[in-house]
């Protein structure tokens, strides 16, 4: 074949043609994001007030009311499920960086993979099955479990990849000072991993403080404050989910106000974690 | 590999300060059983739910046996369950969306490891993972209050115009149905999709892209003939890990898809999913029966999702392990 000026024309438009047809998918990729963002923004922002902050529901039928319920319930949620899933999460990091390069360290590594793939609906129904159905009743404790599961295996392989990072010097130099290896693990390795890992961990929150499918079962909801960590609790998500499905106009009004808080918590999270990864970076 | 060079790294006796040969509770054995428990943890977690998942589903099983995956009749009055409508939407809205989100993330995956200059790169590929941050529930709501009515008043109306000759593009405009659950996950999974495909085709040799551009290939040639052929499997395994995140997606696709258990060829007609019916029924319903007829749709959705989970994984890990 003889190359001719137009053939080599033709394949330099069709680099073009391409490299532009990957910039649109890119621009179709991003506006969906730019859409939720201003819709939660223009709808949601409007329905800010302190009583949002500060008072429970009102009944249907009754304007105003608010929230605090469930904003204290996410955060008690979080906290509970970072006390239950994070610890081991790490520990488990430790095994897998430390000591797992063996068939068992495989075979964690991959589970951890596989469960970060299990829809979170089903972990709710499998918390359902361990927890609620044994002790009869709804709590904060079992969507807590649920949502340390969900961490579980990000953590995990954030503590690994974050910990293998850590030069082999370090370790050795511990160790040939006498230092014995737990502590060398402890106190230099997983020390000097540390802002890394805080930063996994706080994607990891930013994920399950959105959440919903899993509390429907779990935690359910709550239409006062709850008491204590053994009573049915209200969240933020689903008290989104159960504000825009019902047929009421106040109610959605504060389904997008909450959206709008929720949004912005998970923002500032990942947003903080990415100038978190740059400032170390530098 | 930071353990290996440890392993060959002579301890000598007595080095942590108060082990003599005797003590059976050295602290240091103590923290490596100590972090090895809580890995087992992760494995004992899947393996329990297997087994509490069966159990819970059994009732249904032995009741229904295969006609539950096969009939299509769900009737909580009279105890007769059977989940063909919720498998066929689950399949139908997640391969929708598979068919709008492939093209595009593999798009995106493409400009950003390829074309995108390197200061673009990382707030382009942050904006995209931004979209996997966005809660479930957050695009639920959008769906209903602004992708729903854009899509009776205008999208549906136009596919039917023009494509109104094909089953799936024909009966009344309602918004909430098969498509707004197909581009509400197409969105969903998109970021799923587009960072692994980014990783994946990152792990090809830059030597070999060089060597096409060498020989005289343009850009997108040497994307052709170098990075793709090498990034086969790992793309792949992207494509199904995007499909198992659309097939166990709850709380958006419950807020679009319609939530009416028929099967219809029509896209604009309402459907319902496996993990909507679970998230919509579960804590109202009453009988033994009813439960465990849930949580058999549960126990497949889990068992499905793993098994795609399981393969993908095993395509990401070799291709990027090959080319590494």
């Amino acid at each position: 074949m003889i190359a001719s000026p137009y053939r080599y024309q033709l394949r330099n438009y069709t680099d073009r043609i391409v490299r532009g047809a990957c910039v649109v998918a890119l621009i179709l990729a991003i506006i969906p994001l730019g859409l939720v963002l201003y819709y939660v923004t223009a709808h949601g922002i409007g329905g800010i007030d302190l009583n949002f902050f500060t008072k429970l529901p009102t009944p249907v039928g009754e304007n105003g009311g608010g929230m605090a319920n469930a904003i204290s319930g996410t955060l008690e949620l979080v906290a509970l499920a970072s006390l239950f899933g994070i610890p081991p999460g790490i520990l488990a990091g430790i095994y897998l960086s430390e000591y797992g390069d063996k068939t068992f360290g495989r075979l964690v590594r991959f589970s951890a993979d596989v469960m970060s793939g299990i829809p979170s609906i089903t972990i709710g129904l499998f918390v359902y099955a361990l927890i609620v159905m044994r002790v009869k009743h709804f709590s904060a404790i079992a969507g807590a479990v649920a949502l340390a599961i969900i961490m579980l295996p990000t953590v995990t392989r954030t503590t690994e990849e974050l910990l293998r990072l850590v030069p082999d010097a370090l370790r050795e130099a511990a160790l040939g000072l006498g230092v014995p290896r737990y502590k060398t693990t402890l106190r230099i390795v997983l020390r000097t991993a540390l802002p890394g890992i805080a930063t996994g961990i706080m994607l990891a929150i930013a994920r399950v403080a959105g959440e919903t499918a899993p509390l429907l079962f779990t935690a359910f909801s709550n239409r006062f404050w709850s008491s204590s960590v053994n009573e049915p609790t209200a969240s933020l998500p689903v008290q989104i989910y159960t504000y825009a499905v019902s047929p009421y106009e106040d109610w959605h009004r504060q389904a997008w106000a909450a959206a709008f808080v929720l949004v912005a918590i998970v923002l500032i999270l990942n947003l903080s974690a990415r100038v978190l990864v740059r400032n170390k970076v530098r | 590999m930071a353990s290996s060079n440890l392993v060959a790294f002579p301890r000598p006796e007595g080095a942590n300060g108060l082990s003599t040969k005797k003590s059976l509770v050295r602290p240091d054995t103590l923290f490596g059983w100590l972090t090895a428990g809580f890995a087992a943890l992760i494995v004992a977690v899947i393996v329990v739910m297997v087994l509490q998942m069966t159990m819970a589903s059994k009732a249904s099983m032995a009741a229904f046996g295969w006609r539950f995956i096969t009939g299509s009749n769900w009737d909580p009055v009279r105890d007769e369950f059977a989940a063909l409508p919720f498998i066929y939407g689950t399949l139908v809205s997640s391969l929708l969306a598979l068919a709008i989100a492939v093209p595009i993330s593999i798009g995106v995956a493409i400009y950003l490891s390829e074309w995108a200059p390197a200061w673009l790169r990382g707030p382009l590929g942050f904006t995209v993972e931004l979209l996997a941050a966005v809660p479930s529930v957050i695009y639920g709501l959008w769906g209903i209050f602004a992708l729903a009515p854009f899509l009776r008043e205008v999208l549906e109306p136009a596919l039917g115009k023009v494509f109104g000759f094909l089953p799936f593009f024909q009966g009344p405009h309602q918004g909430f149905g098969m498509l707004a659950g197909g581009i509400i996950l197409a969105i969903m999974i998109t970021p799923t999709i587009a960072s692994v495909s980014r990783e994946v085709m990152r792990a090809v040799p830059s030597i070999l892209r060089e060597g096409a551009l060498a020989l005289g290939a343009t850009k997108w040639e040497a994307v052709r003939v170098a990075v793709l052929p090498n990034a086969k499997s790992g793309l792949l395994g992207a494509v199904i890990l995007g499909l198992g995140r659309a097939l166990g997606e709850t709380m958006a696709i419950t807020m679009v898809i319609g939530n009416r258990a028929e099967v219809s060829a029509s896209l604009f007609a309402p459907g319902y999913s496996m993990a909507s019916v679970i998230a919509n029924e579960f804590s109202e319903a009453t009988g033994d029966l009813y439960l465990s007829a849930l949580a058999e749709i549960g126990l497949l959705l889990f068992a499905v999702t793993l098994i795609l989970n399981i393969v993908a994984r095993l395509l990401v890990w070799r291709s990027s392990k090959v080319t590494a």
